[in-house]
């Protein structure tokens, strides 16, 4: 049985479809990369998972699954006890997902306490362990800092301490590194995938460098406005393309073009909530998209391990099949 | 330092845009009533020489100096030391009204296109205030001028008419290039110009860039911290660690033989699409330290696994390598190297 299991989930605000019937899965000790542009739904979708969807969004699901439990049927306090202990989530931006009122110590044992209980010292143990567990050093001082206190990358080790706190099957990571350094982006990564290796959790890693995506995922999704257009394992996705605007991204990367002077561009940008193409979604930047493409949505073609969601998915060559 | 830049003005003095030699940006920093004022020294001692239609790259951590680098450049910050030399006038000697003409041509693009255009001018009025400003244009010729430059880097006339908040990210950021072309510079600061943008987006920028560097001659220094784009667009290449300039020399010096410890981090902890592209990490620990209580020694000493009581007491000078002398001007300011106690690494890029 898959950990975490949707399908068609979408998320509506009034009439825009932000998350636009996605099905994925992710297995235990998975690192399942998500990729795409802002706005392409990546974050909203991860979000709708924990539940944190507020009014006017609304969430539909044919199926949400967590462990075969049913997160939509479930009581909202059954599903309060889930998040946050069994799955967990780490923000984009450290700085300012931590509290600057509460010290960080206050922070992380509130976790803790809500979750799992305990008597106050066991509490401040756990915590201090889970410092240690994410490289802080000096752990038992760093307890009574306050956020403005730590540098980037040591807030966004609490933020990854925080959500490992009660030891999550399931952790989401929301462009955890984008604020940060290279040097420091590479220490978190790898933290990350150390603790997903050591505790067989299924990670996923929502991103848009998709570098970073190919160097760590085991499988990648890629989005485009609000739609899956392409999944698969890792490895193949990028380097044999099936969708356009994969094989474009994957184009438009400096490091594609080495040598060459120019840039492969995809020209325009990702629709918005009022410009949204009638047929598939990207016939308007795409240079394959024949009149059929404008007028009829595709379908997604092939089973959940590599799917795509196009009428003509280039072949092994990236040139369009008929 | 200095031999490399007199064997550059030889070669090159004609087409030598900008030069600057030892610039430092040094601030007083009040830490309390009875406490003396700390120093901050935010660029320390920066050389280097920018040639018409080249791009400097500039790069390094959050910290490391490298915006307040380009803020001295286009004189948002006049420098607390050093000279800074324009196709031959130096810059911060001239009276001040000399000193506005010249500034002219010095423009900047900063690195957020949300925060950098004011939302409650029209675009039209965003690209004039330079001409309304600098010049004696008329009010056509001033239309005129802008609609010709918005042509150019890829807006429609109809956008003359509109604010802000109507375009996109990378819109916007053409936006800001238009303002910084409004009045024929040489030189244009880039500061971070694609870090805001989408990749598909980023793409369309760098393209436009390195279009408008050939059509109008520009020299870039371009501030990044990301190196695949640098190694893209730069012609040279400065890595820049708490102030001061770790390595310096060629885009092809720099990425296919780089030296410092530092600069062989920061290329082997750049994600890699490619696998065979994959350099052997090196692990960094720690973080940048605070530049109000730098390091003794090599700034750097802390966090390089090569390091000795040499590095943690002598601050490295800048200079050529001796060991590849036939690079003439790729330099490092790293004892190790000079010790020959790195040679195994830099070969890292199995």
């Amino acid at each position: 049985m898959s950990l975490l299991q949707l399908e068609n989930l979408s998320v509506t605000f009034g009439n825009f479809r932000a998350v636009d019937n996605i099905s994925y899965k992710v297995e235990e000790g998975e690192v399942l990369g998500i990729v795409g542009e802002s706005g392409s739904g990546k974050s909203v979708s991860s979000l709708s998972i924990m539940g944190l969807i507020d009014f006017p969004g609304k969430v539909s699901a044919d199926k949400l699954t967590f462990d075969g439990q049913d997160l939509q049927a479930m009581p909202e306090k059954q599903r309060r006890k889930l998040t946050g202990s069994d799955i967990a989530m780490i923000f984009q931006d450290p700085m300012t997902s931590l509290n600057p009122c509460f010290t960080v110590g206050y922070q992380i044992i509130e976790a803790l306490k809500t979750h799992q209980g305990g008597s106050k010292k066991e509490l401040k143990a756990r915590a201090i362990e889970l410092l240690t567990q994410v490289g802080i050093p000096a752990p038992e001082s760093r307890l009574d800092n306050y956020p403005h206190q730590l540098s980037g990358g040591m807030s966004q080790r609490v933020m990854i301490a925080m959500s490992i706190a009660c030891d999550p099957r399931l952790l989401i990571a929301d462009e955890p590194t984008t604020a940060l350094d290279v040097t420091i982006q590479a220490q978190i990564i790898d933290l990350l995938i150390e603790l997903q290796r050591k505790k067989q959790m299924g990670l996923v890693l929502i991103t848009h460098d998709l570098a970073l995506v190919a160097e760590v995922a085991h499988r990648v999704i890629v989005m485009y406005a609000g739609q899956i257009v392409e999944s698969g394992p890792a490895s193949e996705v990028f380097s044999t393309p099936k969708h356009p605007y994969t094989q474009a991204l994957l184009a438009s990367l400096p490091e594609s073009a080495a040598g060459k002077a120019r840039l492969e561009a995809l020209p325009g940008v990702v629709p918005g909530q009022y410009d949204r193409p009638l047929g598939c979604l990207l016939s308007p930047r795409c240079p394959y998209a024949t009149d059929h493409c404008r007028q009829v949505e595709p379908a997604n073609q092939g089973d959940l391990d590599r799917q795509v969601k196009c009428h003509t998915p280039l072949d092994s060559e990236g040139r369009p099949t008929a | 330092m200095n031999q490399s830049n007199n064997s550059f003005d030889n070669a090159s003095d004609k087409k030598l845009i900008l030069k600057a030699e030892n610039l430092k940006q040094h601030y007083h920093v009040r830490q309390g009533f009875f406490k003396p004022d700390a120093v901050v020294k935010a660029v320390d001692g920066i050389s280097f020489n920018l040639e018409k239609g080249k791009t400097l790259a500039v790069v390094g951590e959050s910290g490391c100096g490298k915006s307040t680098l380009g803020r001295m450049l286009t004189m948002i910050e006049t420098p607390t030391g050093g000279s800074l030399a324009h196709l031959g006038e130096d810059l911060l000697t001239l009276s001040s009204d000399a000193q506005a003409k010249l500034r002219q041509k010095i423009q900047i693009i900063f690195q957020n296109p949300y925060g950098s255009l004011n939302p409650r001018k029209k675009i039209g009025a965003i690209l004039e205030e330079p001409l309304v400003i600098n010049t004696k244009l008329s009010k056509a010729e001033r239309k005129e001028k802008s609609l010709a430059i918005m042509a150019k880097v890829g807006l429609k006339a109809e956008h003359y008419e509109r604010y802000p908040h109507m375009f996109s990210g990378g819109q916007r950021q053409r936006i800001a290039i238009a303002r910084g072309l409004m009045l024929d510079p040489n030189v244009i600061v880039a500061d971070e110009p694609v870090s805001a943008l989408d990749v598909s987006v980023q793409a369309q920028v760098l393209n436009l860039m390195m279009d408008l560097q050939q059509e109008f001659g520009l020299s870039y220094v371009f501030i990044s911290h990301d190196l695949s784009v640098v190694e893209h667009i730069a012609d040279d290449v400065m890595v820049m660690y708490l102030g001061k300039v770790v390595e310096q020399g060629t885009r092809e010096q720099l990425f296919e033989n780089p030296k410092h410890p530092y600069t062989l981090a920061l290329l082997s902890s750049t994600p890699q699409l490619s696998p065979d592209k994959r350099r052997v990490r090196i692990k960094l620990q720690g973080e940048l330290p605070s530049p109000l209580n730098p390091p003794s020694g090599c700034a750097f000493h802390g966090r390089c696994s090569y390091a000795n009581e040499r590095c943690k007491s002598e601050t490295p000078v800048l200079r050529l390598d001796e060991n590849t002398t036939q690079e003439k001007d790729h330099l490092i300011a790293c004892h190790a190297v000079e010790e020959k106690r790195i040679d195994i690494i830099s070969q890292g890029a199995a």
